[in-house]
């Protein structure tokens, strides 16, 4: 390939991303215009979920970690959020001081919980995983007696909205002339964080760490041979993904004022896992794309199921709520039926299983 | 001491029950090296199908036993069925994909099961009607009824049925073999694919009995109990070493006893910080201390590595 048409490339990517930034930037208000605010909350959400994916990426994709109770440092960095910025205490901290604090707690966690697993291996570490992710959970559920912490089921509401000094989200925002409701606030800052999220992990799968995770994955005994320290670079995997988690429970938590246990059951693990394994594991556009995909999916279904019905049968025949779960499970046994290695992995992966090793 | 009496009791039925569910994880996992994740929702189908049948024949004037059995009758070839169609579908396809393509598979049929039976028999608790015998019997202090030990000898018989099947007959041998070494199975004459479908339609009529055991003895049956139910067997049969059928036993009615005893004590260790709602806890506390202690579970053998 010759200079010039590398230069070329170069600026067709330029005006690529040019073209995406422009895309990100007006799709609130296209959505919002078009579809509604529900769909506007739903994209809200998706960049929840990529933060999620993509930090559970680097616990399972990366290091091959399998995790199910990732959700369990969401849940760390929404109740830090909740009991620091609400009536429930009556504090109200900064969120430059509790988003910090909730990504270090939650890094913690994940190093506390990597620590006794670092031995296990494959099913015993997914099921002690999930064994923590319950813990969490339970303890939530009940800490309301004889001390109440977290309130217990009822949950914490009235959770102080994202705000910095006197600038709040929770009203619309005037900017150089430009009215941005609060929804559309929400919606730039998550994007915000997720693209720094996504320029992190992109930066960490090439770096050292990266490379020591992926020796880890392929093999542990020659990783170990080659000098990587094993034990600190795997707690490393589990700090850093659950630091994500963590930043994005504490925005789920400004963003819908309310956290219950409900929100960070097993079932929220396994969605998070189905977003990395659907979408390709290890492989960060792949990722990226499972965590949207599942996010909008189960919400088009559900807005699918009434008229859908009212088409083919003249009336509601199953309950919508049943019939949209009962369409996802069925997308996701057909999607890894026909790309068992997601919807978008990564070359060598693909390499890997056209190869027919395992 | 009565209380102590009382949670062994409770903890050996509970416990009986989560051995013959885990049984079905364990051997699925002994032959395939998979957590079948939906057979959990098999037990809900299982005891939902029984529930049905019981609830029809409740008013017929047959004695209580039979219409239970006529009940497990229904309910475990509807179960042998969807063990086998699980198998068939979601697992057969992907046994070269990465170990994580059957999980998610595994994930949606349990999704889709449980959106069925919330279809078919809507979101409500069905009640179990009281034909069995339930006359309380008393020793030293704690009691127990007629259906706590007629649970107790059935999951004793089956799991001594499953055993004498799989160490003395030829099927048993083929099985482990195909554990063993499918391809050298396969040389051997095994019809390794037979094996498997085997093994997944036995696992689920041992979930049918399961099923119709858990809504008997706590006389309620829903859409959504096999979730939790599939949770705690499965941690059973890693407790006790997944993929070795004594394993699971143990571990099923160790399990039992742990949550058990748990509940019954945890407020007094506690001084009354704790109650017995932290039951689960206890569950998964003393598994994550069991498996960092001895990886491989209670009385695992040398578990094949898979990363």
């Amino acid at each position: 390939m010759n200079w010039n048409t590398l230069k070329h490339d170069r600026r067709t990517l330029w005006a690529g991303y040019a073209a995406i930034g422009i895309v990100l930037a007006v799709l609130p208000f296209l959505v919002g215009a078009g579809l509604g605010n529900a769909w506007l909350r739903i994209l809200n959400f998706a960049m929840l979920y990529i933060m999620l994916a993509l930090g559970l990426n680097i616990v399972v994709g990366f290091a091959g970690l399998l995790d199910l109770g990732y959700i369990a440092f969401y849940a760390v960095g929404a109740y830090l959020y909740a009991l620091l910025a609400s009536p429930h205490f009556g504090l109200h901290w900064p969120v430059w001081a509790i988003l910090p604090l909730g990504a270090v707690v939650a890094g913690g966690a994940g190093a506390l919980l990597g620590a006794p697993t670092l031995r296990l291996r494959g099913d015993y570490l997914a099921i002690v995983t999930l064994g923590f992710g319950e813990i969490i959970r339970i303890f939530m559920n009940n800490l309301n007696a004889p001390i109440n912490i977290t309130n217990g089921p009822q949950g914490i509401s009235s959770i102080d909205p994202f705000h910095i000094g006197n600038v709040t989200l929770a009203k619309p925002l005037v900017v150089a002339g430009i009215t941005v409701p609060s929804l559309h606030a929400y919606y730039y800052l998550f994007l915000g964080l997720a693209l720094v999220i996504i320029f992190v992990t992109i930066r960490l799968e090439d770096s050292r760490i990266g490379r020591a995770w992926v020796a880890i994955r392929e093999d542990e005994i020659a990783a170990k041979a080659c000098g990587i320290n094993v034990r600190n670079i795997k707690l490393l995997a589990f700090a850093m993904g659950a630091t994500f988690g963590g930043v994005a429970g504490g925005l789920f938590a400004s963003f819908q004022g309310f956290v219950s246990p409900e929100s960070f059951g097993l079932m929220e693990s396994v969605m998070v896992l189905c977003m990395v394994v659907l979408g390709g594991m290890g492989h960060i556009p792949g990722v990226i794309l499972g965590g949207i995909l599942l996010t909008i999916l189960p919400e088009a279904f559900r807005h699918a199921a009434v008229p859908l019905q009212q088409a083919v049968f003249g009336k509601v025949v199953v309950d919508p709520e049943s019939l949209r779960m009962l369409l996802f499970g069925l997308a996701l046994i057909v999607v890894m039926l026909y790309r068992p290695a997601g919807l978008w992995p990564s070359a060598t992966r693909k390499r890997e299983l056209q190869g027919g090793s395992k | 001491m009565d209380i102590f009496l009382q949670q062994i009791i409770n903890g050996l039925v509970l416990g009986s029950i989560y051995a013959l569910v885990a049984l079905g994880y364990t051997m699925v996992y002994g032959i395939l090296g998979l957590i079948n994740f939906a057979h959990g929702e098999v037990v809900m189908i299982g005891a939902l199908t029984a529930l049905t049948v019981v609830k029809l024949l409740a008013g017929s004037g047959l004695p209580g036993p039979v219409i239970a059995l006529v009940g497990l009758m229904a309910a475990v070839p509807v179960c042998m069925a969807i063990g086998y169609t699980i198998e068939k579908v979601a697992y057969r396809p992907l046994r070269k994909a990465p170990r994580l393509a059957p999980l998610i598979t595994a994930i949606g049929v349990s999704i889709v099961l449980q959106n069925l039976a919330m279809m078919v028999w809507g979101r409500s608790y069905h009640a179990f009607p009281a034909i069995l015998p339930a006359e309380a019997h008393e020793v030293l202090g704690a009691t127990f009824t007629d259906l706590q030990v007629i649970i107790v000898l059935v999951a004793a018989g089956m799991m001594a049925g499953l055993l004498l099947l799989i160490n003395r007959t030829r099927l048993g041998r083929a099985m482990r073999a195909t554990a063993e070494n499918p391809a050298m199975a396969q040389l051997m004459g095994v019809n390794v694919n037979h094996i498997i479908s085997l093994t997944f339609v036995i696992g689920s009529a041992l979930a049918a009995v399961a099923g119709l055991m858990v809504s008997a003895n706590y006389s309620i049956a829903h859409y959504y109990m096999g979730f939790i139910l599939g949770l705690k067997a499965f941690t059973a049969a890693v407790l006790g070493g997944i993929g070795n059928l004594a394993g699971a036993m143990l571990g099923g009615i160790l399990l039992g006893l742990i949550e058990s005893l748990g509940a019954g004590y945890i407020g007094d260790i506690t001084g009354g910080f704790l109650g017995s709602h932290y039951q689960d806890v206890f569950a998964f506390f003393v598994l994550i201390l069991v498996l960092v202690f001895r990886p491989s579970g209670l009385v695992g053998e040398k578990v094949a590595e898979r990363a």
